[in-house]
């Protein structure tokens, strides 16, 4: 049986997958109701001094039949009286004692940082998380994202932390802003034990055509939210793997954007992260998905024959390169399994009209496309929109003798240089004359 | 107690004739129109005789453009409620759905096609203003889909256009012959009444045209005369016993039911004599209405029957059981049907032979004859210079749907001697560009 086991910087939960601080912590019964159905860990709704909220407070994208695969919401930190919130800490503690327990917080003073540092901890939590990326209302107020986007800011703010915690402390970084290895080397030169991230994207999730404001709608009026759910991963994926890869931040990561299945929470262990954080796939299905990731995890473990997260923890990181350390005589084309094909040709259409022109449909009437295999630059795109698995694979044409990178490339000269460079990748490649497109009209 | 009862009551015959496509909900065509692909040279297109941009009206649907949908529909068939309700799309467009080569249910297009129609129908919402006067007077025989489909397209560039039906109510065999759990009748009359409130067209009921002065005032008023008059009454059989009280036509048969539902008399055992779709209707809805057996008896192999296998299907799910091989000899009964006498039959180089001495009696108490229906060739002589094929058909240019006769136009049943309310609805269309091509040209 593989060891599910986690550990973010010496705080230990029985498995990763922890519930991000959010609507899904906002109690200790939610947390024990959590805690009872499997949940490893979870980070509590933002203490602080305590808010007033508006209704409404959440929006999303839907696509297709799926709904909330986009998520932004405008609700702020706790708005329980912290005396509550510290009491609740401490009940949930007595009840699941090996279960991570983190107190996410957010004041102002340094002060301020001191007595809450304290207090939670006395409540008993196994670890602090300072939420620096709240990218709406809090952030108008000089905390949340405010802080998340002045490095030296956060730094200070951190070594104020520290200056009295006993416990791990975690920084949890905005997205919401261009480089995110900037703030998280300050939690490093702060004295952080860990990061977080992503908090939400700042975002507007859509607009009310009828009504001429965007959502979600507080008395005909509305303003930012924080973006999240499941489109959000690939941006978090990405800055994970920035902060992972730094050689100045070098802090164990606690990755959350987008995770609902265990498939998600091994993506991003894979790119370096120490476990995961939850949020927006619990609002919308319950903790009930826990009993989908925990036996998923497991069984990919088995498969792979890892015994502990550490066993994979990051074995993606080496083979996520920069652009110019890719091999640009690698060379896949694009193949169509017409016993496979249903002839929808959206691979024609989309190589057609939204790549390089490298499908035919034949003329004998027959209705499944060929790759012209001297126009397919090997970009997937038909693969993508294939909506049969594997009917379209990419198959590697070169014989794996040469690697060449565009950085071998500028040494050798090969690189182009003018506009009019005779070294143009793309140079003799055919393309139909623009005038083509006019015969095509029906 | 049988599955179904002769029912008492209209909530009994509601239940009985419960559509089989029943208008879905705003959720179904949500979820419904997400799944289609938006195939590149859709094979749903193809395969409709009207060719409506199948892949685009569903994109209409789920962007909640339903009135953009419904023109879309519109736009190439102005059936478009009631063919997506009575349409065998089985073997069209969701036959022709990429779905069905992986075994996916394909998209229920008739379904969605009829949801989004029903938007702008059951709302009275304009989509269509005719055109100016063009001073164009054209003259429309029969209120079915051939001759409404060409009444509108003609409305719409501008021309006159009376249409004159005999009967009392239009929609043709929508109304008169189409199963009625495929169709309930408001809906086979809801849609022509909103496309007369689009186009404002006339039409003149209980009008029927049965003499050669008729005819000849029609082409002194009219520029042209479109012809949507379908078929006749069903063909005699030939058969001894054939006016036997109980012996009914399909066509008469259904008619009834379709108008008159509980003055039907429905015999206990019941025989259909036919291999058609309108056989399938006939014993479908006999056993719907209380038979307790009802037989189809098909001269030839099962596999040479001319409905479509989905309809078989739907006969045999109510107890219809299918007989095969088997002609009949002849009707037996004193005054009313008490039998039908049945032959086996073989094919013996290439015709249909009885076997001799294989003769049988089979206890009944109605037989219904859907042995086809007759072509309306004294209607069509009485014109004078109208062309027939050797089966009656009016013969037609097959872009133009011009008779051999200039003046007129033809389309629909009796020019294709009995197929589907879409392949009508797309004869009366190009019929009317036909006619416009030929008045404006």
């Amino acid at each position: 049986m593989p060891d599910l086991s986690a550990n973010l910087a010496g705080i230990k939960s029985p498995n990763p997958f922890w519930l991000a601080s959010a609507p899904p912590t906002n109690s200790g019964y939610q947390i024990m109701k959590a805690f009872d159905a499997g949940w490893g860990g979870a980070v509590w709704k933002t203490l602080g001094v305590p808010v007033v909220n508006v209704s409404s407070r959440y929006g999303a994208i839907n696509y297709r039949s799926n709904r909330m695969v986009g998520f932004n919401n405008i609700e702020l930190i706790s708005d329980r009286p912290l005396r509550d919130n510290l009491r609740e800490i401490e009940e949930v503690k007595k009840y699941f004692p090996h279960h991570a327990v983190v107190a996410s917080l957010m004041v102002g003073s340094r002060a301020e940082w001191h007595q809450i540092v304290k207090d939670a901890e006395n409540a008993g939590a196994d670890g602090l998380e300072l939420n620096f990326g709240c990218p709406h209302g809090m952030c108008e107020r000089g905390m949340g994202s405010a802080v998340g986007q002045e490095p030296e800011v956060l730094k200070l703010i951190t070594s104020w932390v520290m200056e009295v915690a006993t416990v791990p402390v975690i920084v949890k970084l905005t997205p919401n802003i261009s480089d995110i290895t900037e703030p998280a080397q300050a939690a490093a030169q702060g004295g952080a034990n860990a990061i977080s991230l992503i908090n939400t994207i700042q975002s507007l999730v859509g607009v009310d055509i009828d009504n001429f404001v965007s959502y979600p709608v507080v008395d005909g009026k509305s303003t930012n939210g924080g973006y999240c759910g499941p489109a959000v991963k690939p941006i978090a994926l990405n800055m994970v793997k920035n902060c992972a890869q730094h050689p100045g931040v070098r802090l164990p990561i606690s990755a959350i954007g987008g995770i609902e299945n265990w498939r998600d929470a091994v993506e991003y262990l894979l790119l370096g992260a120490s476990n995961v954080q939850v949020c927006t796939a619990v609002m919308h299905y319950g903790f009930g998905i826990i009993r989908e990731m925990i036996p998923g995890l497991e069984n990919y473990m088995r498969d792979k024959g890892f015994q502990r997260l550490d066993d994979f923890i990051g074995k993606a990181l080496p083979n996520v390169l920069h652009w110019e350390d890719l091999n640009l005589h690698y060379d896949v084309k694009a193949s169509i399994n017409p016993d496979k094909c249903i002839q929808c040709q959206l691979c024609y259409t989309a190589c057609e009209d939204g790549a390089h022109q490298a499908i035919r449909i034949p003329e004998d009437g027959s209705r499944i496309p060929q790759i012209i295999e001297e126009n397919c630059v090997g970009c997937n795109l038909c693969s993508l929109v294939c909506p049969v698995e594997n009917c379209i694979t990419m198959v590697r044409k070169d014989d794996g003798s040469r690697h060449e990178n565009w950085k071998d490339f500028v040494v050798a000269g090969k690189a182009p240089e003018t506009f009019d460079d005779e070294r143009a990748g793309g140079l003799g490649h055919w393309v139909p004359a623009p005038t083509d497109a006019l015969k095509k009209r029906g | 107690m049988p599955e179904y009862p002769t029912p008492a009551t209209a909530q009994d015959l509601d239940q009985r004739f419960a559509q089989i496509k029943p208008y879905m909900n705003a959720t179904m065509a949500h979820y419904e129109s997400a799944r289609c692909l938006f195939c590149y040279d859709a094979p749903c297109v193809k395969a409709c005789p009207t060719g409506i941009d199948i892949p685009l009206f569903i994109r209409q649907i789920h962007t909640h453009n339903a009135e953009g949908a419904a023109r879309t529909i519109y736009d190439s068939n102005y059936f478009g409620n009631i063919c997506g309700k009575v349409c065998p799309t089985e073997v069209l467009c969701e036959g022709a759905c990429v779905y069905n080569h992986q075994h996916v249910k394909p998209i229920e297009i008739g379904r969605l096609q009829s949801y989004a129609t029903s938007q702008v129908v059951n709302e009275q919402k304009r989509l269509f203003s005719p055109a100016p006067a063009n001073g164009k007077k054209v003259a429309v025989i029969g209120a079915g889909p051939a001759g409404i489909a060409c009444a509108c397209e003609l409305r719409l560039a501008g021309c006159e256009v009376e249409v004159f039906e005999a009967k009392e109510q239009p929609s043709g065999l929508v109304l008169h012959g189409c199963a009625p759990y495929k169709i309930a009748n408001e809906d086979a009359l809801n849609e022509v009444a909103w496309l007369q409130s689009q186009f404002g067209f006339n039409i003149h009921y209980n009008h029927n045209i049965e003499s050669r002065e008729q005819w000849q005032a029609l082409e002194q008023q009219y520029d042209a005369i479109f012809l949507g008059i379908g078929l006749g009454a069903t063909q005699a059989a030939g058969l001894r016993g054939e006016d036997l009280e109980h012996v009914s036509g399909a066509t008469e048969y259904i008619e009834q039911i379709k108008l008159d539902p509980m003055s039907v008399r429905v015999g206990r055992k019941v025989v259909v004599i036919g291999g058609g779709n309108t056989a399938m209707d006939a014993a479908s809805e006999s056993a719907r209405l209380g038979a307790e057996e009802v037989t189809l008896a098909y001269r030839r192999p099962k596999p040479e029957m001319k409905a479509y296998e989905f309809e078989y299907e739907l006969a045999k799910s109510v107890g219809v059981k299918g007989l095969f091989n088997v002609a009949p000899v002849a009707i037996l009964g004193d005054r009313q049907v008490e039998g039908i006498r049945l032959a086996a039959t073989r094919v013996e180089a290439g015709r249909l032979q009885l076997v001799d001495g294989s003769e049988f009696d089979l206890a009944c108490d109605a037989v219904i004859l859907a042995t086809g229906q007759e072509k309306r060739s004294a209607l069509v002589a009485q014109i004078g210079g109208i062309e027939t094929d050797r089966q009656g058909r009016i013969v037609v240019h097959p872009e133009t749907f011009q008779s051999s006769h200039p003046k007129y136009f033809a389309g629909g049943d009796a020019v294709n001697g009995g197929a589907e309310v879409v392949n009508a609805a797309a004869h009366g269309k190009a019929a009317a560009r036909g006619i416009l091509g030929r008045l404006n040209g």
